[in-house]
């Protein structure tokens, strides 16, 4: 089925707040419940809507998680390229994201744990001796200022009068 | 001493939104919907350029008409997004915010004693500058059950002898209404009959929901007797910048940039630079900002119709217009009262114009929470009476 302007509002309603009820959203897209919870099928069927999580501050939930970026230089393999070493190391829970890139390092890993010395000896056991892997680079996180489009601080906003011309 | 204000100035009214000012600048805990402007703030990239331009030292006049790379953008951002086609070198002027350049526009084009009609419910800026150009507005009526469009027929009974110019403003402040084609062509017939200029503010075109914006020069008929206006403040949140523009055929153009150039020089260097940026760049977010207002509208409409003020769905700008005639008060009385029991701010339709006595204009350019609690304290307003 086409996607139209009213299945992007639901996903943009959604991407923002998972958890609305159907009767909100029924009234912020301009549709009846039941259609809602049609579209709303649909996209979950197609793939379109993957998943509903949680934002967790574990830092709030007494267990502060530390972050490192990892740049690795791998050897890529004949006929598979890099695709089997990156599938190797996505598996490990500490990987939370891991990306291709251009550039002086090939493989962009971000990885937690709950303190430094988690990453480091995850990095130096698990992650260096790898077939294949030349060269890392452990770069410490230190301050998060902006993650998946928010951002951790406020842009102060000029006061609007309340009426205007 | 003798009393120096001039009976020009003397003569025209007090903006109606104004006068509510007053009622609720000292209370806390206001929900306002009287605020005629985007609730976010300008697009980073846009502040960033203009920030950037500042720092190098970019802060002269610059040409009369507007910087040539602005205008350039104009040129194809109006061929782009609503297929009309100006020339950046003679047809195109750029302005301190849409004011100026319906002020400039009116002076370009009124003598005094020429009738110039006004579509209400309208916008509070347009009969004080045609008053203040010597003219004399003419209200003429978009009605609830048109969707507040002007017809052909509401036009031409308001053409006189001494009619010169219509003034027109879709989508629209304060109903939301919108026009299309066919709404144009009909009055194209008649402002081409009489002879006439058409006024086409155009600010809201961007805040489109169903469908497209349909600019008023898209009808051939028009293209030559037409002065379009239009500027960022909607569009890109850039109310704080005040940047806009005119177009017009040649010579309208040439005469409109002389006044501008006496009165204003030019618009400010750093708003048109940051409008480059808004045209280059800044659609991503303008597209954003658009489907996040259909968002709230759908929500506050419907609120609205459930507690019992009937609204038609409006087709564009920031406005929902319900009525209040079932209610048994009249517009200012429900809003006086709507803001001293519960705490609401609204602007009563009267303001709009005479016609527009029985409506509330409810800007829905508010955070959805607040537009949720509005409706809430409206409901028990509504309960209460």
């Amino acid at each position: 089925m086409a996607m139209d302007e009213k299945d992007r509002i639901l996903l943009t309603i959604l991407e923002d707040d998972s958890n609305l009820p159907v009767r909100n959203l029924a009234e912020m897209a301009d549709l009846s419940e039941e259609e809602v919870a049609a579209r709303i099928r649909i996209l979950e069927e197609q793939g379109v809507i993957r998943k509903y999580r949680a934002m967790v501050d574990w830092e709030k939930a007494g267990e502060p998680e530390v972050a490192a970026i990892i740049e690795l230089k791998v050897s890529p393999e004949r006929d598979f390229g890099y695709d089997k070493i990156a599938e190797r190391i996505a598996r490990f829970s500490q990987v939370r994201s891991l990306r291709l890139i251009s550039g002086v390092y090939d493989l962009q890993v971000m990885v937690v744990g709950r303190n430094i010395h988690e990453i480091t000896s995850f990095v130096a056991e698990q992650i260096a001796p790898m077939d294949h892997i030349r060269e890392t680079a452990t770069i410490l996180i230190m301050k998060t200022y902006k993650e998946n489009g928010h951002t951790f601080f406020e842009r102060g906003g000029g006061d609007r009068l309340p009426i205007s011309l | 001493m003798r009393d120096f204000v001039a009976a020009q100035a003397r003569a025209i009214p007090p903006s109606g939104i104004r006068k509510f000012f007053d009622l609720v600048q000292d209370r806390e805990d206001i929900v306002s919907l009287g605020v005629g402007e985007p609730d976010f703030a300008t697009p980073w990239n846009i502040c960033e350029a203009a920030i950037y331009s500042i720092e190098q030292g970019s802060t002269s006049y610059t040409a009369n008409r507007g910087m040539p790379a602005l205008c350039r953008e104009i040129a194809r951002y109006l061929d782009d997004r609503f297929s009309i086609l100006y020339s950046p070198e003679t047809e195109i002027m750029v302005t301190s915010g849409v004011s100026e350049a319906f002020d400039v526009a009116i002076r370009t084009v009124v003598d005094p004693g020429d009738e110039v009609i006004v579509a209400e419910p309208s916008f509070v800026a347009y009969s004080p500058c045609v008053m203040l150009a010597g003219g004399t507005p003419v209200p003429v009526q978009c009605r609830g059950e048109d969707e507040f469009r002007l017809t052909a027929d509401a036009l031409s009974e308001a053409v006189t002898p001494k009619t010169k110019a219509v003034v027109i403003n879709f989508p629209n402040n304060p109903t939301g209404g919108v026009m299309r084609d066919a709404d144009y062509r009909a009055i194209a017939e008649v402002i081409v009959d009489h002879d006439l200029l058409l006024i086409s503010d155009e600010i809201y075109a961007e805040l489109t929901y169903e469908g497209s914006h349909t600019s008023a020069v898209t009808v051939d008929d028009l293209r030559e007797r037409t002065i379009t206006l239009n500027g960022f403040s909607k569009a890109y949140a850039m109310t704080g910048w005040r940047i806009g523009f005119l177009c017009a055929p040649k010579e309208i153009c040439d005469a409109a940039m002389k006044i501008h150039q006496y009165v204003m020089m030019c618009a400010p260097a750093m708003a048109q630079v940051a409008a480059i940026e808004a045209l280059r760049r800044g659609s991503r977010e303008r597209d954003a900002m658009v489907r996040e207002y259909c968002i709230r509208r759908n929500l506050f409409v419907r609120g609205l119709n459930r507690i019992g003020l009937p609204c038609h769905m409006p087709k564009g700008a920031f406005y929902a217009f319900p009525s209040v005639a079932e209610t048994g008060l009249s517009d200012l009385e429900f809003a006086e009262r709507l803001l001293t029991e519960q705490g609401v701010a609204v602007v009563p339709g009267r303001a709009f114009g005479t016609s527009a006595g029985g409506y509330l204009r409810c800007a829905y350019a508010v955070s959805r929470e607040n537009l949720r609690v509005g409706l809430d304290r409206m409901e028990a307003f509504l309960t209460g009476l």
